[in-house]
């Protein structure tokens, strides 16, 4: 009942020994200590904990641990360079885009996830890409207009 | 606390293997994206002893055309079904109906394959376990009583997959995998009329590929869906519609509806308006035939007269919209 899980986080490779009931973000927030992935409801519903596998956006949730062998996890703690802020986490930071915090690393994610897909969203292309995921804070006008402003930094 | 019980996790390769490690135990159970498996065993829904997670295996991953005929793998994605532009250009319910599934993250793993093996949806079904157990659970987990039908015996979860209407009114089969060897089947077949035993697969049997023949030559088809948050929710109720016509007259034309009933299914009777014009007449008609064979009950937090209502009105929409374009 229990895996020997590799695989690629935030850029270093890692082993763990994991149980096969253990989901994804019990491994990243308990086993690894990697607590910025958020848990804001009981499955699916909420996208605060969005991470990126193989680069694209999934519920660290309701994803095993034991499945992502052999793949790449990205999550809100690998944006940063040298203690900077990336693109994306700057333009939440100053757009407004974040008020209690709560789901901005999942934010932050799936807006990671579109604009590495589309690095030139139109405002419905950002509403459709950013639709997983829910905000209680900011009524997401905020939120848009950050993801705005970061891809025109990311892509003028 | 009912937060994941133990079970074993495995990866086959190949659906040889897939079946063979779920031959047996009725207690294994498939994984997919696990998009609705894995709320449902974090809710005490499901206990499984094992999982056999399908999506490793390469036979299940491919989209195919071949001959004018479409072959989707169960193991793709809704996110590649939907961006598909060949799929959208020929079969475009189905490209349509990928595309309204949940939210953008959810389309990005979850799968054909659980789309189509979606368990059944109801109002106290879908709950904690401790909301479950303080409603005495229900006819479908545990208890003894249906609380949206107590009088009866029969349970009226509803099947809340988006992607089956679009492949219905397109004449989909489905390759079937287990004990007893390779099936194929009608779509249609593939459904029951019981909220508690929904899907007819023999025991340990999978999906692992869904067929659709090319459409009728000049058909259009779409598909609609109304939900409470336009971003993420189930169907209240989803209709998919083809509409051939020629010389404003229909020559084909083709209903079939999810949420709203145990099984989706093909609106029956409205061959009659072939070879006629769908005027407003035709129009209301074909409204009132889903309406009358649309039985929603109160499986959603949305009144049933509404959903009643409302995959009617979806149904005439779509129509005159084939139709006229
Ligand atoms: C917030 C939220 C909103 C949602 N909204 C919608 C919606 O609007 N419309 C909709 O249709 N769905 C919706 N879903 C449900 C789900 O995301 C999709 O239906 C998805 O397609 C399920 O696929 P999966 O691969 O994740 O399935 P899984 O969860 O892996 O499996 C689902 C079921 O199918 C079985 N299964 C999987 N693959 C096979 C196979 N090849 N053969 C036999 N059995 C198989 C599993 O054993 C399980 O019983 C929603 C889910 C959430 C959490
Ligand atoms: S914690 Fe809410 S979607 Fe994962
Ligand atoms: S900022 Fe508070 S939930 Fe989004």
């Amino acid at each position: 009942m229990k895996t020997v899980l590799s695989l690629r986080l935030n850029g270093r490779p890692r082993d763990d020994v994991v149980p096969d009931n253990l989901l994804l973000v019990d491994y990243l927030r308990e086993a690894v200590g990697l607590t910025g992935t958020k848990i804001g409801c009981d499955g699916g519903e909420c996208g605060c904990c969005t991470v990126l596998i193989d680069g694209r956006p999934r519920h660290a949730c309701l994803t095993l641990a034991a499945a992502c062998q052999g793949t790449v996890v990205e999550t809100i703690e690998a944006l940063e360079t040298g203690g900077r802020l990336s693109a994306i986490q700057r333009a939440f930071h100053e757009k407004l885009g974040a008020q209690c915090g709560f789901c901005t690393p999942g934010m932050v994610m799936a807006a990671e996830g579109l604009l590495r897909a589309n690095p030139r969203p139109n405002e419905a292309d950002i509403r459709d890409g950013m639709a997983a995921n829910i905000c209680r804070c900011t009524g997401y006008v905020k939120i848009i207009e950050a993801v705005e402003a970061a891809a025109r930094e990311i892509a003028p | 606390m009912e937060y994941m019980p133990a079970f074993r996790l495995h990866r086959p390769a190949s659906v040889e293997e897939a079946v063979a490690l779920a031959a047996g135990d009725p207690a294994v159970r498939f994984l997919a994206g696990g998009t609705d498996m894995v709320v449902n065993i974090r809710r005490g829904i499901e206990r499984p002893t094992a999982l056999v997670d399908l999506s490793a295996i390469p036979e299940l991953g491919a989209i195919d055309i071949d001959s004018g005929a479409l072959r989707i793998g169960a193991a793709v994605t809704l996110a590649r079904l939907a961006a598909d532009p060949r799929v959208a250009a020929v079969w475009t319910a189905v490209a349509e109906a990928a595309g309204s599934v949940a939210g953008p993250t959810h389309r990005a793993y979850g799968t054909v394959g659980g789309n189509l093996c979606l368990d059944t949806r109801c109002l106290y079904y879908n709950q904690s376990e401790w909301w479950r157990s303080s409603n005495d659970y229900c006819l479908k987990h545990r208890g003894s009583v249906c609380h949206v039908a107590p009088g009866g015996k029969q349970c009226f979860a509803v099947f809340s997959g988006d992607l089956t209407p679009g492949l219905l009114i397109h004449d989909a089969t489905v390759d079937l995998v287990g004990p007893g060897g390779r099936r194929t089947i009608p779509l249609g077949d593939l459904y029951r009329d019981d909220g508690m035993d929904h899907l007819a697969l023999a025991a340990g049997e999978m999906v692992a590929a869904v067929r659709v023949p090319a459409p009728p030559r000049g058909a259009r088809s779409g598909y609609l869906k109304s939900r409470v948050r336009g971003s993420i929710d189930f169907p209240l109720a989803g209709v998919a519609a083809l509409v051939v016509s020629s010389d404003g007259l229909a020559t084909d034309i083709r209903v079939a509806v999810t949420g709203v009933n145990p099984r989706p299914h093909r609106i029956r009777g409205i061959d009659v308006h072939r070879g006629h014009a769908l005027d407003d007449n035709a129009l209301d008609a074909i409204r009132e035939a889903v309406r009358t064979q649309a039985k929603p009950m109160k499986t959603t937090t949305v009144a049933p007269w509404y959903r009643r209502r409302v995959v009617g009105a979806l149904a005439r929409r779509l129509v005159a919209r084939l139709a006229s374009s």
